[in-house]
């Protein structure tokens, strides 16, 4: 179990328990965070799932697999933090992780 | 004014099972895709990528699955209208009347919808400004070519249209390619070309940069882009082409009057039909209790939605279950002859 913040365009913040083998992206959508669509259902196939990682998180994080930074490439305004959510598989480690949704997500 | 039995959106593989279910039980079906091919998602997002869930097929691609299907239901000649998408949808005396943007016209009793997550549409630039320059100055995709003839180009993105648009139009055009990262995802002979353009001087690339502003009166005249670091750099350029691949939208269908929740159509599990009589929904644009975003599930809510339709496109006769394997009928409709 991680908690995961979850930090809207305007800056409203909401903090969620999730469970460990979901995504950052599955405690999203199972807990109505809007913002987050994954139209794909979490495939690496769209990049609506989009979300900025906390700097200090950034590099903590488990590295992209290739499809990943090719499917951020059609992300809504991409920056060096960028992370598609549903790769984000929670454990542990991540408890205290902060991401930010984007304005949208295209 | 067309009648037919049953039409459906979308051409992705829910959308032709469906039909093959729909022939195999008498019904007639026209299917309108927007995308300019069939198989929708398998084609548009992974063509040659494997699938090794589809029930007795342990791997296949997207692209193959599509013809499969495509081969399954060519006993029943479904006309398809590609390249389409449905704008209205009205209820006049029990029957649906569908009309395409296109100007085509339906009159059927049954709809159904296996549009996966909605319509594909090009992803656009960020900057607000760039609305204002679409399709004068800035393209998501590229009709005449001639038009930019001895202009100035600037080209984003990083994948095959990208930079397969690049080489084409450097031949008689100034053409800057923008990318977000220095790796290019087209394929590696077209990198290979670009690089080489580069240095013949025929294109400039700039890597680590995206689109921050754009300048112009009535068209473009520059546009500022903004590098990694932050550092921004502003280049002359009359025309603007972003190649960021495509998104899905929901589009019209959310005017049609369904309960719509997180854009997906609430349906029943019975028959996958949605809040409005004679309109169903299948596949990925569905959602009922325990939903399963797979193909496998597509396939068996389009066998149930095809059984839907039957009374209402034959409201006086009655539908009898039977086997592929047994049935004369069935039989007859896929053309087998013994």
């Amino acid at each position: 179990m991680a908690k995961i913040t979850y930090i809207q365009p305007e800056g409203k913040s909401q903090i969620i328990d999730v469970s460990n083998g979901l995504s950052v992206m599955e405690g999203a959508v199972q807990n109505d965070i809007p913002g987050i669509d994954a139209d794909c259902g979490g495939g690496m196939a769209c990049a609506t799932c989009h979300v900025y990682v906390q700097d200090e998180w950034f590099d903590k994080l488990p590295t992209k697999e290739d499809g990943e930074e090719d499917m951020l490439d059609m992300a809504f305004e991409p920056k060096k933090n960028s992370r598609l959510s549903c790769q984000l598989i929670i454990t542990d480690e991540l408890d205290g992780l902060t991401v930010s949704i984007p304005s949208k997500q295209g | 004014m067309k009648k037919i039995d049953a039409l459906i959106i979308g051409a992705g593989p829910t959308g032709l099972f469906c039909a093959h279910q729909l022939g195999l039980i008498g019904l007639n079906c026209e299917i309108v895709d927007n995308l300019d091919k069939i198989g929708g998602q398998c084609i548009e997002l992974y063509p040659d990528k494997p699938i090794y869930d589809i029930p007795a097929v342990p791997e296949c691609t997207g692209k193959q699955l599509t013809d499969n299907l495509i081969e399954q239901i060519k006993p029943f000649n479904i006309n398809f209208h590609l390249n389409e998408r449905v704008e209205v949808v009205k209820k006049i005396n029990d029957k649906w009347i569908v009309k395409t943007n296109k100007d085509k016209e339906f009159e059927t009793p049954n709809i159904i919808i296996a549009g996966g997550v909605g319509s594909f549409e090009p992803r656009k630039f960020s900057p607000k400004e760039c609305e204002k320059y679409e399709n004068k100055s800035l393209y998501y995709s590229i009709k005449d070519k001639t038009i930019f003839d001895g202009k100035t180009v600037t080209i984003f993105g990083g994948g095959d249209s990208a930079l397969d648009w690049a080489i084409e139009l450097s031949n008689k055009s100034k053409v800057n390619l923008v990318h977000r990262r220095d790796e290019f995802t087209a394929a590696q002979l077209s990198v290979d070309k670009i690089k080489e353009l580069e240095k013949l001087g025929k294109i400039k690339i700039f890597t680590k940069n995206q689109l921050n502003s754009v300048k112009g009166e009535k068209n473009i005249e520059s546009i500022t882009i903004k590098h990694d670091d932050e550092s921004l750099k502003e280049i002359q350029t009359n025309y603007v082409l972003g190649f960021f691949g495509l998104i899905m939208k929901l589009g019209p269908i959310v005017d049609w009057g369904l309960n719509i929740d997180k854009k997906t159509i609430e349906v029943n599990t019975e028959n996958f039909e949605t809040n409005q009589k004679g309109i169903f929904a299948i596949g990925d644009i569905c959602t009922y209790p325990g939903k399963l975003k797979l193909i496998l599930s597509g396939f068996h809510e389009g066998a149930l939605a095809a059984r839907g339709c039957f009374k209402y496109a034959r409201p006086d006769e009655k539908l009898r279950f039977e086997f592929t394997t047994t049935s004369k009928a069935a039989q007859e409709r896929l053309g087998i002859k013994k």
